[in-house]
């Protein structure tokens, strides 16, 4: 095929690669990391320091990486797709054994030369390699059991190991990125609704498993003043600093809750709050645009994509990424419980950022190789 | 493969499309929820949240104004406001606090129970909260501490404010402000609103009548917190509104002449105006030192003046309750001649005793007093006499006329610990003790002794509205400029110069006296009475008297009995002298002065003085001088208005 003989190695081909990317997205990505530049350096008190240079290091190479990515032929990485979900596996498991703990959870690998936390990474690696097995799934046998065996164990394996480190919230993700791709492929209403009645059935077992402050985050959401300066401070305190901000915000590092420390964990988690509160209320609209922008174009991305395995992974990204900004914004804002749920591409945090940037350097791949429908 | 034939593809594509599109559309309701909280947060409620906000970054510390200052009534600052220095430390900012606590040690006066309690404090409190190592250091020890502050790291030099009181004479009746206390914030309620942490506020005496608006208005201190409570910057200030300046009647002069002839002795010293009711002076004696309290009064001192017989906390003046004794007679005889039950001329032979309902009541004087009439009674303090004119009279009347004189309530408005006394009547002791009257208590009452009780104000006010012809007066002890206080004196001068006009009408309304009297003839007489014993051989106070005319004046001693004398020390003759002091006689001496043109009023307790002719009338003399001789520049000011440019 014409397509397999273009490579790296061939200069005309990297320039032609360079004039299909799609420019709305790349740009609303660029913007979206300059605006997490500031907003960094806002949360470190209006100066430079470690953590916003990291920052913007690590967007400079992860965007990077992210057009690097989206050169290499998308069939290359729907065929290493299984072996991209093995690798995080193991590494899931040696985060078990090896991991680095703190507050009282191990999520993070040593790999000497970053500290890696794998189960950010899955949040892409399930959907990779879903995007792959529906691939090469016939439609006629997506409902039969013998094919749905797999997926379940595809999506309870990661699950359950990120569930125990614990981590709640990107354990949920994982599950419901994993769901939307079954979802998407096809399979019946009838097994989610089985699914669910299951797990209602098991949800209060589950609750038992809860740690006792997973507990609190979540009776702390259902009625945050019960503890205000406990667990619903930072529901609290984070709802006071959007609201303050107003139609046009404090102005950017003015965002006084921030600064006076009254705001909890204002570089990851809640970093949308203190843009919001310096910004005000365009500016949140405008950063909720941006987001909604990116989306929509992985979704048109996955419209003209011809290749079943890059329909479901666009499809299927965007609606992860979707969720990713979506949860971590009505955690935020108080709509729901606090879980640990990063701002896509705006929070602090490698491994996150590296799980978003490669996502979106498939889906772009998606786009430069378009005419690619599968082997 | 069959799972890549076009067919296949093409149905999973539309599967995929279809499923795609409904995730979209809940795409879609997700952002407009999202995109309405975001609108409800910042445009609906954005005002609540921006008021919780800045709830939670400003803090006010109130900061109190200066107190309001009390002057005499010549400007003199009584109780005053002075620099204090004091030590502050920021713990945060010192690398060892044990250390600088040695160091400091070493250069000012710091006991180790202080420096155990502070160390208690400063663990309760945050790090960055100063704390007061010493709130009233001494000018030595400040600058000992400026000139080794590069060694005391953290350590602050502060200059304050505190209260500051130049003598104590006053002690009494101006009172003390001290820290305030839990039960302070309980009884008074403009405490509460005033919100600032230790602050001194005014305990007895006219500070804590005056308190409220002595305080003034608490400025503010607003700053920017952290979440943790540390300040970060200051934002704005309010300096709040100085207390309110009260200007008293009281001489400062006669005040210290009061408290030195009271010096050794328990007791009370009240001089009045006897037109307007300003109060010159108002001395309780034992005194104390009112600096003692405004920093905490140390334990030692605590216990001395606790341990002192003579209370010197309590202000005799006005809550010191006596029976009025022989210095009652002087009503006892107006009432009599204003009910008609007697006539001066009424002679009656006093043999040292009289018996009366098979009960003997004897005279202070043991071999009688002879022949006498109600002048010689009055001067010689007869109580035969006055058995037979009380007997006449009837304890209800003799009430009626007490009362009027401004016995048996109280007499300032305001003052706290000022007691009303007890005026006995028939009616009274059904009331409160339950049994009826029996006459024998009748006598008793008419000599001032018995169930009759009252503090030195209120002889003294009584004295003053004898003295200015039987008008009644309302004293006062805080000057007040926009009340006329001199009608009294102006409706006499008028009187002087039109003596034929007549009461009421125009005279009536445009001074508006209140005469006490029915016929002020009775006055008159008892003014006369009360000159002779104090200027006339064999008065009671003739020893004691003034031979200059200047200060010449006209008094009525007394001693209310503590305990009864029994048979066997009458028979003995004991002198007072001779029995233990807490079971000798009070002494009382009132008085009006000058004779002449009387303008004051005085009245002298002396507890367990005795006899009123030997320890309460000489204490009048001297103050009365003083005050005879202060009398010039009192009336320039008062009638000038001096007192505007004071």
């Amino acid at each position: 095929m014409l397509y397999s003989k273009s490579s790296l190695h061939n200069p005309f081909a990297v320039r032609d690669k360079l004039f299909s990317l799609d420019f709305i997205l790349l740009f609303s990505v660029l913007l979206l990391g300059i605006i997490s530049i500031f907003a960094q350096y806002s949360s470190n008190g209006g100066e430079w320091g470690p953590l916003p240079i990291n920052h913007a290091i690590r967007f400079l190479i992860f965007f990077s990486f992210f057009i690097l990515i989206s050169f290499i032929n998308v069939n290359l990485w729907n065929r290493f797709s299984f072996l991209i979900f093995i690798i995080l596996i193991l590494l899931l498991i040696a985060v078990k054994f090896f991991g680095l703990q703190s507050q009282g959870s191990r999520r993070w690998i040593n790999l000497f030369v970053f500290i890696l936390q794998p189960s950010e990474l899955m949040k892409v690696g399930i959907i990779l390699f879903l995007a792959n097995y529906y691939h090469r799934t016939s439609s006629s046998d997506v409902n039969k059991i013998k094919y749905l065996l797999i997926p379940v164990i595809a999506i309870f394996i990661p699950f359950t190991l990120v569930m125990t480190q614990p981590d709640l919230g990107t354990a949920l993700l994982i599950l419901f990125s994993g769901l939307i791709i079954t979802w998407l492929a096809g399979v019946r209403w009838k097994i989610f609704a089985y699914l669910s009645l299951l797990a209602l059935v098991l949800a209060p077992v589950a609750i038992s498993f809860l740690k006792p402050y997973q507990k609190s985050r979540i009776l702390s959401f259902l009625n945050p003043n019960l503890d205000p300066l406990g667990a619903g401070y930072q529901i609290i305190q984070s709802k006071i600093a959007v609201g303050s901000g107003g139609l046009f915000g404090k102005g950017f590092l003015n965002g006084s809750q921030a600064y006076l420390d009254f705001l909890p964990e204002k570089h990851t988690d809640f970093i949308f709050t203190l843009y919001a509160e310096e910004f005000g209320f365009f500016g949140s609209i405008l950063m909720v645009f941006l987001y909604f922008l990116i989306t929509y174009r992985i979704v048109h991305i996955g419209n003209i994509t011809r290749s079943i395995f890059g329909k479901l992974f666009c499809y299927g990204f965007s609606t992860a990424f979707f969720i990713y900004v979506t949860v971590n914004m009505s955690m935020v804002l108080g709509l729901l419980p606090i879980v640990g749920a990063p701002l896509p591409i705006l929070s602090y945090g490698g491994s996150s950022m590296l799980a978003i940037m490669f996502g979106l350097g498939i889906v772009m791949s998606c786009h430069v190789h378009k005419n690619y429908s599968g082997s | 493969m069959l799972i890549f034939n076009p067919s296949n593809i093409a149905s999973k594509t539309r599967t995929i499309s279809r499923r795609m599109f409904l995730v979209n559309c809940f795409k879609a309701v997700v952002l407009i929820g999202i995109a309405g909280r975001l609108t409800a947060l910042q445009v609906t409620e954005s005002r609540k949240y921006k008021s919780l906000s800045d709830k939670n970054r400003f803090r006010e510390t109130k900061i109190s104004p200066p107190r309001g200052i009390i002057k005499d009534y010549f400007g003199n600052e009584i109780a005053s406001n002075k620099k204090i220095y004091q030590l502050h430390v920021v713990p945060e900012n010192t690398p060892n606090i044990d250390k600088l606590f040695v160091r400091v040690k070493s250069l000012i006066n710091l006991t180790d129970q202080r420096i155990f309690f502070l160390k208690k404090k400063i663990a309760r409190q945050k790090v960055w909260e100063s704390i007061i190592i010493s709130d009233n250091l001494t000018w030595s020890e400040f600058s000992r501490l400026n000139l080794f502050l590069h060694e005391l790291q953290g350590a602050q030099p502060v200059v304050s404010i505190a209260r500051f009181y130049k003598d104590n004479s006053s002690a009494h009746a101006i009172g003390y402000v001290s820290e305030i206390s839990a039960k302070d914030l309980r009884n008074k309620k403009y405490l509460a609103e005033l919100n600032i942490a230790g602050i001194a506020i005014g305990k007895v005496g006219l500070e804590a009548s005056l308190d409220q608006d002595m305080l003034g208005v608490p400025g503010y201190l607003r700053y920017e917190v952290n979440a943790f409570g540390k300040r970060i910057k200051q934002v704005s200030t309010y300096e709040g509104v100085k207390g309110k300046t009260y200007r008293t009647t009281f001489d400062l002069e006669v005040q210290k002449t009061a408290a030195q002839a009271l010096e050794n002795v328990s007791g009370a010293v009240c001089v009045m105006d006897i037109y307007n009711g300003d109060i010159v002076s108002m001395v309780s004696s034992p005194n104390f030192n009112p600096n003692s309290f405004v920093h905490g009064v140390k334990k030692e001192e605590w216990e001395e003046i606790k341990s002192n017989i003579d209370k010197p906390m309590i202000n005799k003046a006005v809550s010191g309750l006596y029976p009025p004794g022989s210095t009652i007679k002087t009503l006892t005889a107006l009432s009599a001649l204003e009910n008609d039950v007697t006539s001066p001329n009424l002679r009656i032979k006093c043999k040292g005793y009289i018996d009366f309902y098979g009960e003997r009541f004897h005279c202070w004087k043991k071999k009688g007093h002879g022949v006498l009439n109600l002048k010689g009674a009055i001067k010689r303090s007869c109580d035969v006499y006055f058995y037979e004119v009380s007997r006449k009279l009837g304890v209800d009347k003799l009430a009626e006329t007490a009362r009027k004189f401004g016995l048996g309530k109280k007499v300032l408005a305001g003052f706290n610990e000022e007691k009303a006394g007890v005026v006995p009547n028939t009616k009274w002791k059904l009331n409160q003790i339950g049994k009826n009257w029996y006459l024998g208590e009748t006598l008793h009452a008419g000599i001032g002794q018995g169930y009759f009780l009252s503090t030195p104000l209120q002889l003294c006010l009584m004295t003053a509205q004898l003295a200015n012809g039987g008008f009644k007066i309302k004293p006062r002890i805080v000057v007040d400029e926009k009340v006329e206080v001199n009608s009294l004196q102006k409706y006499l001068d008028y009187k002087k110069e039109n003596p034929n006009a007549k009461q009421g009408g125009i005279v009536q309304n445009n001074f508006n006296p209140e005469p006490l009297f029915r016929n002020q003839e009775n006055i008159n007489f008892v003014k006369n009475a009360m000159f002779a014993a104090s200027n006339e051989p064999g008065g009671t106070s003739y020893g004691s008297r003034h031979k200059d005319k200047k200060f010449m004046f006209a008094g009525k001693t007394g001693s209310s009995q503590i305990k009864r004398f029994t048979e066997a020390q009458r028979e003995a003759e004991t002198k007072q002298a001779d029995i233990t002091y807490k079971e000798r006689d009070h002494a009382w001496f009132i008085a009006f002065t000058p004779v002449e043109d009387p303008k004051y009023a005085i009245s002298v307790l002396v507890e367990h003085g005795g006899s009123g002719s030997s320890s309460a009338a000489p204490v009048a003399k001297k103050v009365i001088k003083k005050v005879i001789e202060r009398h010039e520049i009192r009336s320039a000011v008062s009638n000038n208005k001096l007192s505007e440019n004071i």
